[in-house]
């Protein structure tokens, strides 16, 4: 009796299309395959692909045998790639040292209350929207080698007495790229600071500052553990981004001085576009994969780590 | 505020600030100075007397003219804006609907297939451009706007998707429930009831799509080759240096003029790329 009596109230059966789109499974099918087409043509694919060129001896145009891991044994033995290893290195660890250094001492200071405040920290973040490619220009008519604005400031200020070859001498000009880079990355690393810090509650240093603790020690006891999840997601990000930089080292250098300031992806360009050897190309990029999965992995534990809290 | 006398208030407040503001200002002060010189007085060596380099007494367009007369500055510009609009509006529809079904649906795989997005939210575009530049070839979509408005959305989707995720969560399963007791379908109660709630969001992850688009090089340097086709970074990078003379004239008023439209995008959107940029890396 019952089970007729519902079947009576059953509203008319909707069409199909329309059921399926009332079924959570069809309808987040649904709304995830475009993501999964593109991201799985253009991501896995090419990875995959990447992959398959790299055991082969594929040129531009040539479509090249099976070879074997003869490609990473090249790379292992080029003295170019070992430098450009230690450069991305040397590259990724100073500037990220810095960035976090800086970036936090920027975004205590953006997190006091002062006049312009939202002025300030918008125009903060500009070396992070501006095209990195176009500021990196700026910065490499300021290290010209003949006009260089910095050279008439350390002259005037009486700090040198000769010109600095800035782009000529292997050290400098990687000091000059860790110096772009540091710039170009100080900002998101401020704001992203500045926004863990604003979720600390200031009762928390007031009531530390009451029972007598210098601000040292209200920094390292109290801000900076409660800082430390955001902090390490912001480092672990800009460590991949950095590791597998491009554009300031492609403008400011191209690699040189004598291939002096490769990292892995201006050389994978080099090497894979420049002279079209696209499969040792593929080789010198996926050399990158085993740093940046094991940087990913961390990232993830990490995440969910925090989640569990 | 600084407790205390008022030079320690200069001294760990002012003072680092405007240092750091010099050190992130200066080079943008660079390229305007730079691009209204005359060319007589930029290629004066850094130590000839008389000189300053940090203003100029006659000022001049004629770097701007040289890149819209002699250049294809305004089609590179064109270019960049189509190609990030158009890259910017597919992943924002992608990263909704995934972001969408990722957060308030249930279904098996859910789990992986969010961690799956993450990951690719992390893989560089300088990891797979070359396999993706034979791909271009072999696909012909070398040397077209289309070769990138395809593969931006690699780099922008994930992005959006998790931060929608984040936007989706925070809208009450209630407000949803409340559309679906009055006789809305699934899909009406997305479209009418979560997405316009998500707005702020939406607003945060274009106008980061665009910032992120507009920047992007590797690819475009990479998939493009005739000068008419390219964007603003790879046409200033390629078209206006040859082989070791850089024009910096006209290459700073192409830096500045290129980074114009993205400053202006941003400052109408500041409080959103803010929340944007925070939001992407709150996990």
């Amino acid at each position: 009796m019952a089970i007729a009596e519902t079947q009576l109230y059953m509203p008319p059966a909707p069409r199909s299309r329309q059921r399926l789109l009332e079924d959570e499974r069809w309808l987040a099918m649904l709304l995830l395959v475009p993501t999964v087409v593109l991201l799985g043509l253009f991501i896995a694919y090419p990875f995959v692909r990447g992959i398959i060129l790299s055991v082969t001896d594929s040129r531009v145009g040539v479509p090249g045998d099976f070879v074997g891991l003869a490609n990473f044994h090249k790379i292992w033995n080029d003295s170019i790639f070992r430098t450009s290893v230690y450069n991305t290195f040397v590259y990724t660890g100073v500037t990220t040292i810095f960035k976090l250094a800086l970036g936090l001492w920027l975004a205590m200071l953006l997190n006091r209350n002062f006049r312009g405040k939202a002025f300030t920290r918008a125009f903060i973040l500009l070396p992070f929207i501006i095209p990195t490619v176009l500021s990196t220009f700026a910065w490499k008519w300021m290290f010209d080698p003949t006009f260089s604005v910095l050279n008439w400031l350390l002259f005037h200020l009486n700090l040198i007495t000769g010109r600095i070859n800035w782009m000529g001498d292997p050290d400098l000009a990687m000091i000059s790229i860790i110096i772009v880079n540091i710039w170009r990355g100080v900002p998101f690393f401020a704001i992203s600071l500045l926004a863990g810090l604003q979720t600390i509650s200031p009762e928390l240093n007031e009531a530390a500052a009451i029972d007598g603790a210098k601000p040292w020690a209200r920094f390292w006891y109290i801000t900076w553990p409660l800082l430390l999840p955001v902090t390490m997601v912001v480092v672990l990000f800009s460590v991949i981004q950095t590791f597998a930089d491009f554009q300031i080292v492609y403008v400011m250098t191209g690699g040189g001085p004598a291939n002096a300031t490769h990292l892995f992806a201006t050389y994978a360009y080099q090497i894979g576009i420049g002279t079209g050897l696209l499969s040792e190309g593929a080789a010198i990029s996926l050399a990158m994969f085993p740093i940046l999965f094991l940087v990913v992995i961390i990232q993830l534990l990490y995440i969910r780590r925090v989640e569990v809290r | 505020m600084i407790e205390g006398a008022i030079w320690r208030k200069w001294v760990f407040f002012y003072l680092p600030m405007g240092l750091f503001l010099l050190f992130l200002l200066f080079p943008f002060y660079w390229m305007v100075i730079t691009s209204v010189r005359p060319d007589g007085e930029l290629y004066r060596p850094w130590n000839s007397i008389n000189y300053n380099p940090f203003w100029t007494w006659k000022p001049t367009l004629d770097h701007v003219r040289y890149l819209f007369e002699e250049t294809l500055f305004a089609s590179w510009l064109w270019n960049t804006m189509f190609i990030a609009l158009v890259s910017t509006l597919i992943s924002l529809v992608c990263g909704v609907f995934a972001g969408y079904a990722l957060s308030r649906l249930n279904f098996p795989f859910a789990g992986s297939l969010g961690t799956g997005i993450f990951v690719t939210y992390l893989v560089p575009q300088t990891l797979l451009f070359i396999p993706l530049a034979e791909m271009i070839r072999n696909y012909r979509l070398g040397d077209t706007p289309w070769s990138l408005i395809l593969t931006y959305p690699t780099f922008l989707i994930p992005f959006c998707t998790w931060l929608m995720m984040g936007y989706f969560k925070a809208v009450p399963k209630e407000l949803e429930e409340c559309a679906r007791i009055d006789g809305a379908s699934r899909w009406q109660a997305m479209l009418y009831i979560v997405i316009p709630v998500a707005v702020p969001g939406i607003l945060s992850a274009g106008i980061f799509a665009f910032t992120l688009s507009w920047n992007e090089f590797i690819y475009a340097l990479v998939f493009l080759s005739s000068p008419e086709q390219k964007t603003v970074p790879v046409g200033v990078t390629s078209e206006l240096i040859r082989g070791d003379v850089f024009f910096w004239g006209p290459l700073m008023a192409g830096a500045l003029l290129g980074s114009i439209p993205v400053a202006i995008a941003y400052s109408f959107f500041v409080e959103h790329y803010v929340a944007g940029l925070t939001g992407s890396v709150k996990g």
